[in-house]
């Protein structure tokens, strides 16, 4: 059982310039618990995860993990870049386009946080990596080049670079959208594995099913506001709200054939 | 007539005088190579003022040609009392004006590369300066080598500038040759097989680093 964070999102909000990106976004994640957002594109959900991380700054309200707030080391105050990575360290991150880094290997990936960040030996640190890529599958594929694996061995690469640091709250921004569609099962079959372990984790994804079998909580965002959060069944098979109702309908127009 | 012997004949002294056309050039290179990464630090970092001079540098080099830049720096430091030896002042002034346009090509490979790459590593919670020599500049050099070679041969050409000042390169070796000898046909083209032949030497080198760099 791995140690697993809390995340509390209070009455954030977030502008890009005019736009307002969050309104008063409200949202407690326990820890151990995999929490999916779902919701239109543009609506936010992409924003409030990197939030959490603080990759984009948000204006006002407060975000938590394990009560520590992010960001600001008071209302209006900026943490120090030194306690900002502090914080970061205990939380992986998973990106739509992988962004893994293509001048070194699948192990050079996973260990350069372990060598740069945690301070290991190279030879530890490619040990862990190691580790890391088994459990992913990829175990026979450590010294090729991204440029080398296909779309779903790239992520599972980015998922080991993240496991790899023992962070105790995974975010995942819509981690399967940029794969074709018969490499998709493999990556979440890796986060099923993942949350089955106890991992905290924030999902922005668009993949119900894995919404519907997976996720403890989801929550339905809509033009910057968290319309609704709710076990799985009563969000995406017996929703209330007409918002929602609309999301689906629309979903399973396009998934039906 | 256009004479064998004497095209042969005239190699030699233009293979001599080729040494400072490389050693101009390399450390014209060089020395553009440290300014440049400066200068392009400069016009990336978030102080005005930097950023300004940074502008202001780059626009002044790539607007004044490069004979000029090298007649005013020469003729302008015995004027405030600065004896440089011509080969000194050559080589800065090459190595300045090469700054301008390194530095633009570093800012354009910069640019270039994905957010993603700066965002993976910061989330992992590295140091800017990690995420800079280890995700960033190494990207960055890999994007950049075509232009960097195509700005090396360059120089190699643009060295030929310096015999302006009284330095005894491949050009300025030819013209005293052609001189002498009253043959300028083979000797000129003795000089600009000299050049072809150093910057085919170039273009392999960076062939083959570019082979090297591939991912």
């Amino acid at each position: 059982m791995l140690a697993a964070s809390s995340v509390e999102i209070r009455k954030v909000n977030k502008h890009f310039g005019p736009f307002h990106a969050l309104k008063d976004v409200d949202l407690v994640i326990e820890p151990g618990k995999v929490n999916c957002l779902i919701g239109p594109s543009g609506s936010g959900k992409s924003t409030l995860l990197r939030c959490i991380n603080f990759l984009e700054e948000y204006d006002s309200g407060e975000i938590r993990i394990d009560g520590q707030l992010i960001g600001y080391e008071a209302p209006g105050k900026k943490m120090s870049g030194r306690r900002l990575r502090e914080m970061r360290r205990s939380i992986g991150m998973v990106f739509q386009q992988f962004n893994l880094w293509p001048h070194m290997t699948a192990r050079e990936n996973v260990a350069e946080g372990l060598i740069r960040v945690r301070g290991m030996s190279k030879s530890e640190a490619h040990e862990r990596a190691a580790e890391a890529l088994t459990k992913v599958g990829l175990a026979d594929r450590m010294t090729n080049h991204p440029a080398r694996l296909s779309g779903g061995q790239q992520q599972r690469v980015a998922i080991a670079r993240a496991i790899a640091m023992e962070p105790r709250l995974m975010l995942f921004d819509e981690p399967t959208s940029a794969l074709d569609p018969e490499l998709v099962g493999e990556v979440l079959n890796v986060m099923k594995t993942l949350a089955g372990e106890g991992m905290t984790m924030v999902v922005v994804t668009h993949e119900m099913g894995f919404a519907a079998h997976v996720a403890d909580k989801v929550a339905f965002m809509e033009k910057g506001e968290l319309v609704s959060v709710d076990i799985p069944d009563r969000i995406l098979h017996h929703p209330e709200d007409a918002r929602i109702q609309s999301f689906l309908r629309t979903y399973h127009e396009r998934n039906n054939f | 007539m256009f004479s064998i012997p004497v095209f042969l004949e005239s190699f030699w002294p233009l293979f001599w005088a080729a040494r400072y056309t490389v050693l101009i050039s390399v450390l014209g290179i060089a020395l553009g190579l440290v300014i440049g990464t400066l200068i392009c630090a400069a016009r990336l970092s978030p102080y005005r003022w930097l950023h300004r001079f940074a502008a202001l540098w780059v626009s002044f080099l790539r607007g004044v040609p490069l004979l000029v830049q090298l007649l005013v720096f020469y003729y302008a430091l015995p004027v405030i009392g600065l004896d440089v030896p011509a080969l000194a002042a050559a080589v800065i002034t090459v190595g300045v004006c090469a700054s301008a346009y390194i530095s633009e090509i570093w800012r354009g490979a910069i640019a270039a590369l994905p957010k993603g790459q700066a965002e993976a590593a910061v989330a992992i919670g590295m140091t800017p300066r990690d995420v800079w020599a280890r995700i960033i500049l190494p990207q960055a050099f890999t994007l950049s080598l075509p232009a960097l070679v195509n700005e090396l041969i360059l120089l190699v050409k643009a060295s030929s500038l310096v015999s302006v000042v009284g330095i005894l390169e491949i050009t300025r070796a030819s013209q005293a040759q052609a001189a002498t000898t009253f043959r300028p046909l083979e000797v000129y083209i003795a000089a600009a097989c000299c050049y072809l032949l150093l910057n085919l030497c170039l273009a392999a080198l960076g062939r083959y680093l570019e082979h090297r760099t591939a991912v």
